[in-house]
């Protein structure tokens, strides 16, 4: 089952065609990665299907679908009057403590995290919260961008564990923006390579390739696999 | 005496009470500016309703109801940066306010002036700060929401436009009310005063609400307290006050982080 179908999507930013004649479709339970250049609109393609941008084209997303969006960063001041626990329940729907423990186990995060400021904690730690808010929402499908951009490699490493754990426990389909090849050829169901059009698409294992990369980035980029255990 | 001292106490308290708790989040959206720049709007409606004989403060509120679109308007229509417009803006609207004020209505509508209060005016004054205080307690989830990520709250569903445009209007009701108190000059620290003090203290928001309200409500009785003692305008005393108090927060602040 289709749980987002785009056809012939354009998206324009100050004249600028940032996104050209996109369409693709995503599956239940389906882990879609898209990788491309810097500038290529990634971004902007998910800030298009949340409705944050004006679009011409079709955005159909499967009823009553619950979206979790995870932004690349969160800016706060360091000093914000916000604790990470009166973070967590700024979700809409009433959030009981035993289902902030819960996500903080998800998200291997310790419950002393509650009390700090959200100004306070690490890059890495915010983005875990981050996740962890999306998945506070129960959400449908999640919209993930660069979760690991700006984060240390030991939080790199934890967030995939989280995202890793997400897949197999919850079978909720994500769509995910990320540079992380090996990560993508691990955990995505499907690939898509944007540079403005959608150049192409498939399985890692079809697309991860020395030639479709060279076409994607505009110069040569080795792919060396490495397999996590 | 008595009973007016009591009558103008308690309306202080009210009216300071909303104006804090909406500072608050005045601070947090880091609109303090935009804030204090779009209460001097007030200023020509006061001049309008003096001139033509109905009450001020429907004059006041018909000026700020007119700025608080045209922000919403400039933010979301238009690519134009706000910062400078309102400056200009609402400076020039104080500055045509002063030139229409007749001269010995000015100072008042400056700096407001709370002890001629009568009985209706005080309950008008007490029902719009209730009201207000239900409106921001309703909707501040989805504000502090908005203020960390605009994204975050509309990818729950939250309409940041119509949450932007709720957010201003009940910041004209609070200045349109509160002028009558601390006057337009003043009214931008009536409510900017108490929660910048606040933040200081605070590392959860549920303090800084409340440390807000708190501060707010000390300068009020200690503002009308002294004007009655010394028998001096009280807006001026109010916004010195919770000067005061930001002074001792900010080093309880510096001690904190030595």
């Amino acid at each position: 089952m289709n749980v987002l179908e785009v056809k012939n999507l354009n998206v324009k930013i100050d004249n600028d065609s940032i996104i050209q004649d996109v369409s693709f479709n995503v599956e239940q339970g389906e882990v879609l990665a898209i990788i491309g250049p810097n500038g290529a609109g990634k971004t902007t393609l998910f800030k298009a299907l949340l409705g944050l941008l004006p679009y011409n084209g079709e955005i159909h997303w499967a009823p009553n679908m619950r979206i979790g969006y995870a932004p690349q960063r969160l800016e706060v001041e360091k000093h914000i009057p916000l604790t990470v626990e009166e973070f967590l329940k700024l979700q809409p729907k009433t959030i009981t403590n035993q289902k902030i423990d819960e996500i903080l186990k998800f998200i291997q995060l310790d419950k002393k995290i509650l009390k700090m400021g959200l100004g306070e904690v690490s890059l890495g730690q915010r983005q875990r919260l981050l996740i962890g808010w999306t998945l506070l929402g129960d959400p449908d499908i999640l919209l993930f961008d660069e979760p690991t951009a700006n984060v240390d490699i030991y939080g790199q490493e934890s967030i995939y564990k989280v995202l890793a754990h997400l897949q197999e426990k919850l079978k909720i389909t994500v769509i995910l923006i990320s540079h992380e090849l090996n990560v993508i050829y691990q955990y995505a169901s499907k690939v898509m390579c944007l540079n403005h059009q959608n150049i192409c698409m498939g399985k890692p294992e079809e697309i991860l390739n020395d030639e479709t990369l060279h076409n994607l980035y505009g110069e040569p980029k080795k792919f060396y696999r490495h397999e996590h255990q | 005496m008595e009973t007016h001292f009591l009558l103008v106490l308690i309306t202080a308290i009210f009216v300071s009470i909303s104006a804090s708790l909406l500072g608050s989040f005045v601070v947090l959206k880091r609109m303090s500016l935009v804030g204090d720049a779009l209460s001097h709007v007030a200023l020509p409606g006061l001049a309008i309703g003096i001139l033509l004989h109905f009450d001020p403060f429907i004059g006041a509120f018909i000026f700020l109801f007119m700025a608080i679109t045209g922000i919403w308007f400039l933010k979301y229509r238009t690519r134009v940066p706000i910062d400078a417009l309102v400056g200009i803006f609402f400076t020039s609207s104080l500055a045509l306010g002063v030139l229409l004020i007749p001269q010995q209505d000015l100072l008042e509508a400056m700096f407001g002036d709370i002890s001629t209060i009568t009985i209706s005016q005080s309950i008008i004054s007490i029902i719009f700060s209730l009201i207000l205080l239900v409106a921001i307690l309703i909707i501040y989830k989805k504000l502090a929401l908005n203020m960390v990520s605009d994204e975050l709250s509309h990818s729950v569903g939250i309409d940041n436009k119509k949450l932007d445009f709720v957010y201003l209007f009940i910041f004209a009701v609070a200045v349109a009310i509160g002028i009558r108190f601390v006057g337009a000059l003043l009214m931008g620290a009536l409510v900017i005063i108490p929660a910048a003090s606040a933040k200081n203290v605070s590392k959860s928001l549920s303090e800084f609400m409340v440390w807000s309200v708190v501060f707010g409500v000390i300068s009020a009785i200690s503002g009308t307290y002294l004007s009655y003692t010394l028998n001096l305008t009280p807006g001026p005393l109010f916004i010195l006050s919770g000067a005061l108090i930001f002074v001792l927060s900010s080093v309880f602040r510096w001690l904190k982080f030595v």
